[in-house]
């Protein structure tokens, strides 16, 4: 099949879906809206299905489909085709992208079931699956963009959807509005990498670069890429930007699994992945990135620790995964970064699905406190959150382990890790491991602590399908990236297949030292103390679940700080929003009103008077006009005559 | 200056002077009369006044381009009594009075 039909179809299918549903988005009609929707990311998935076997079928080097439709923007030097590009990086994105995607359409079938507007629900999905796909596939950071401020705008939409409620409006008006803080930086360094090399094309900056000379802090490259990251901080959610993430659980559950846990947030990660070949230029950008990265993990980890709503939890736990995946990224392990990215949308997606099902028997209840003990009534959701809590913290088979510990590992062995950010995360690990098993402990096991007039019920199959998937998923997704040192002792030796795939198209962080005794005894050390805080948690919340709030009370102030997320959305509205707004209160004040709104009644006032005389001759009386045409002809034919 | 010969004798100047006395006539009646309707028989009286110069020149160059004219002339005058007077009518029907003043109302 021709490669640029292909690639078409892959991006036209939900932006049909998306005018079907949009056209009749008064529709009540949510089966009918559902399966169109389900449908159209259906079709996608199965292109990228069969880009992905043809990518298979070319030779190791040269695995690409380049399709350019036509020239977007022709502006003296700039030239910009409206092209996509289909290589390692991007089919693996694709493939999360529709796979986990179509998964997540098919659960809202069920999810939405009750909802009065369903069509416009399926509407926006849609044309989020569509905008991610533009952002992924495009072959120049100027459609990246396009896709960038797309997905933005879906996000936005899909938070507010509930938007009668005014908290879910301004969460996604927060949402959005931090954002676009960092997509101005986003769009600064395209100016600068655009001002430096003269092109925007992915492929043209990794061949342009290594001709530039870079001077530390300062270079070009240093420059841009430290403005590309702050756009990732804002769509990946990352310290300073993350504040957004958990507001925007206020979007609806599938929302959380699709944009707010496996895809959108990843944009980030992908577009650092995708220029490893110029991050890899600038290690001072790369130090940032790692710190910020470790910062975020094990501060979002402990804010996690404290919360009680499930949503909330998990949106904490996304927020330190993808530090986890900036950590990579800043450390050079790029493929480990892409690796955790995909093992993560599997689990991470089957648990806010999972809380989706959860939330929906519970008729909307968010708070684990009033859950518990819910394993028997919901056994599907429960066995398969079982496995996504396994994956997260890192248990060996399930998929968390294998990239999470690959994550590790590079963080203490790259030239550009350290024991330090080794520590941060193995710290992150042990963290997770407790507020994650809490998170199991209080919903699913110990006793019900809901009223009597609340009965919990399966979910239905269009429901419980997706979280089967998605929990096989999380057991053998890891399989695909076996470190080195355990495919040699288990049995028919399977390598990094993850890494393999994606060697020819990353940057090699040259140097590092390997030694298989660190490593297996890193790999111990951080399973085992995922083990013994689990059962530390465990401990705690099962067996002495009086123990908690009187740790919680011990602490005091500290407990009190962690539980209102370290005040960061208090100190950004007390020096930053506050400002900004009695700032722009004083212009619009002393500026605008007495200066320019003046201005312009000058300027008013000045044309009537000047028109007051010459006013006076229209009088409206049909008779002075006909006399001032007379006198008019009159004097016009004596000058004539003269 | 005035003589026999000059009364009597029915010339070019003449027609041009009657035509101008007429023309003044309706374009006072015109400027000055309050009613719709005098003012309308002014512009008639005015055209007519244009219409008979254009004779008496036709008459005095011998040939029928003044004619020709008067005939578009009159035909534009008809068009125009009968716009003039649908207005008339309509501030008749408004304001029961056919006075000028009441396209006062008109000023923007």
């Amino acid at each position: 099949m021709n490669h640029a039909l292909l690639v078409l179809t892959l991006l036209i299918a939900p932006v049909l879906g998306f005018l079907f549903n949009g056209l009749r988005f008064r529709s009540s009609d949510g089966y009918t809206a559902g399966a169109i929707a389900t449908g159209a990311a259906a079709i996608s998935f199965i292109c990228s299905l069969i880009l992905y076997k043809d990518l298979l079928a070319m030779p190791e080097e040269s695995r690409v489909i380049a399709v350019r439709f036509f020239e977007w923007i022709a502006v003296g030097d700039l030239k910009v085709p409206f092209g996509f590009i289909v290589d390692q990086i991007s089919v693996v994105m694709i493939l999360i992208i529709t796979g986990v995607g179509s998964l997540i359409h098919l659960f809202s079938v069920g999810y939405m079931s009750h909802d009065e507007r369903p069509s416009k629900y399926f509407a926006y999905l849609n044309l989020f699956l569509f905008n991610m796909l533009v952002l992924v596939l495009g072959d120049n950071l100027l459609i990246t963009f396009v896709g960038w401020e797309g997905v933005g705008l879906c996000s936005y939409l899909l938070i507010g959807f509930w938007f009668t409620d005014d908290a879910k409006a301004a969460a996604g008006m927060k949402a959005f509005v931090t954002n676009r803080i960092g997509d101005a930086g986003f769009l600064i360094g395209i100016f600068i990498l655009f001002f430096t090399f003269g092109s925007v094309n992915y492929a043209d900056l990794v061949s342009l670069i290594p001709k530039v000379a870079e001077l530390g802090w300062a270079g070009p490259v240093t420059l841009a890429t430290l403005f590309l990251f702050i756009g990732a901080t804002g769509k990946s959610a990352q310290i300073p930007l993350y504040v957004w993430l958990p507001d925007a659980m206020a979007g609806p559950t599938p929302v959380s699994a699709l944009i707010h846990a496996a895809t959108m947030v990843t944009a980030g990660v992908y577009l650092f992945v995708r220029i490893s070949g110029i991050l890899v230029l600038a290690p001072h950008t790369m130090e940032v990135i790692a710190w910020t990265g470790a910062a975020t993990a094990l501060v979002a980890a402990s804010i996690g620790i404290t919360q009680w709503d499930i949503k909330k939890i998990l949106a904490y736990s996304t927020v330190s995964q993808l530090g986890y995946m900036f950590l990579a990224l800043g450390v050079g392990a790029f493929s480990a970064a892409q690796f955790h990215l995909m093992t993560h949308a599997f689990f991470k997606a089957l648990m806010f699905l999972g809380s989706g099902s959860v939330i929906h028997a519970m008729h909307e209840e968010q708070d684990i406190r009033k859950m518990g003990g819910l394993r028997k009534y919901m056994p599907i959701t429960h066995i398969t959150f079982v496995f996504g809590w396994l994956a997260i913290i890192g248990v060996p088979p399930f998929a968390g382990f294998f990239s999470k510990d690959e994550i590790l590992w590079q963080a203490y062995s790259s030239p550009h890790g350290s024991k330090a950010l080794w520590l941060i995360g193995a710290m992150t690990a042990a963290m997770t491991a407790f507020y994650m098993t809490r998170l199991m402990a209080l919903t699913f096991w110990g006793k019900s602590r809901f009223g009597h007039d609340v009965h919990p019920h399966e979910s239905p199959p269009t429901m419980a399908i997706p979280l089967i998937v998605l929990g096989v998923l999380s057991i053998c997704g890891g399989w695909l990236g076996i470190p080195h040192v355990l495919g040699e002792v288990l049995p028919g030796h399977p390598g990094n297949l993850f890494e393999h795939w994606l060697e020819p198209v990353i940057a090699k962080v040259q140097g590092g030292h390997a030694n298989e005794l660190v490593e297996w005894s890193l790999m111990g050390i951080s399973v085992g103390l995922a083990g013994l805080s689990a059962w530390f948690a465990y401990d705690n919340y099962i067996l002495h679940p009086e123990r908690p709030p009187a740790v919680a009370k011990g602490l005091g102030r500290i407990y009190t700080a962690v539980y209102n997320k370290y005040y960061v959305d208090e100190f950004y509205a007390e020096w930053i929003i506050d400002p900004l707004v009695e700032g722009s209160k004083a212009l619009w004040l002393y500026i605008d009103v007495n200066f320019i709104d003046k201005m312009t009644y000058w300027a008013g006032d000045l044309v009537e008077g000047a028109a007051s005389l010459a006013k006076t001759i229209q009088n409206g009386k049909t008779q002075s006009y006909a006399m001032y045409m007379a006198v008019g002809v009159v004097v016009i034919v004596t000058i004539a005559l003269l | 200056m005035l003589n026999t010969e000059t009364l009597l004798h029915i010339g070019l100047g003449h027609y041009i002077f009657l035509s101008g006395i007429l023309f003044s006539f309706g374009m006072i009646a015109v400027l000055m009369r309050k009613n719709v309707i005098v003012m309308l028989m002014g512009v008639e009286l005015m055209l007519n006044a244009v219409n008979l110069s254009f004779i008496a020149f036709s008459k005095e160059m011998g040939n029928y381009n003044g004619h020709v004219m008067v005939f578009f002339v009159m035909t534009i005058a008809a068009a125009e009594a009968g716009v003039g007077l649908a207005l008339a009518v309509a501030i008749y029907k408004k304001f029961h009075e056919v006075n000028i003043r009441f396209f006062e109302h008109l000023r923007g």
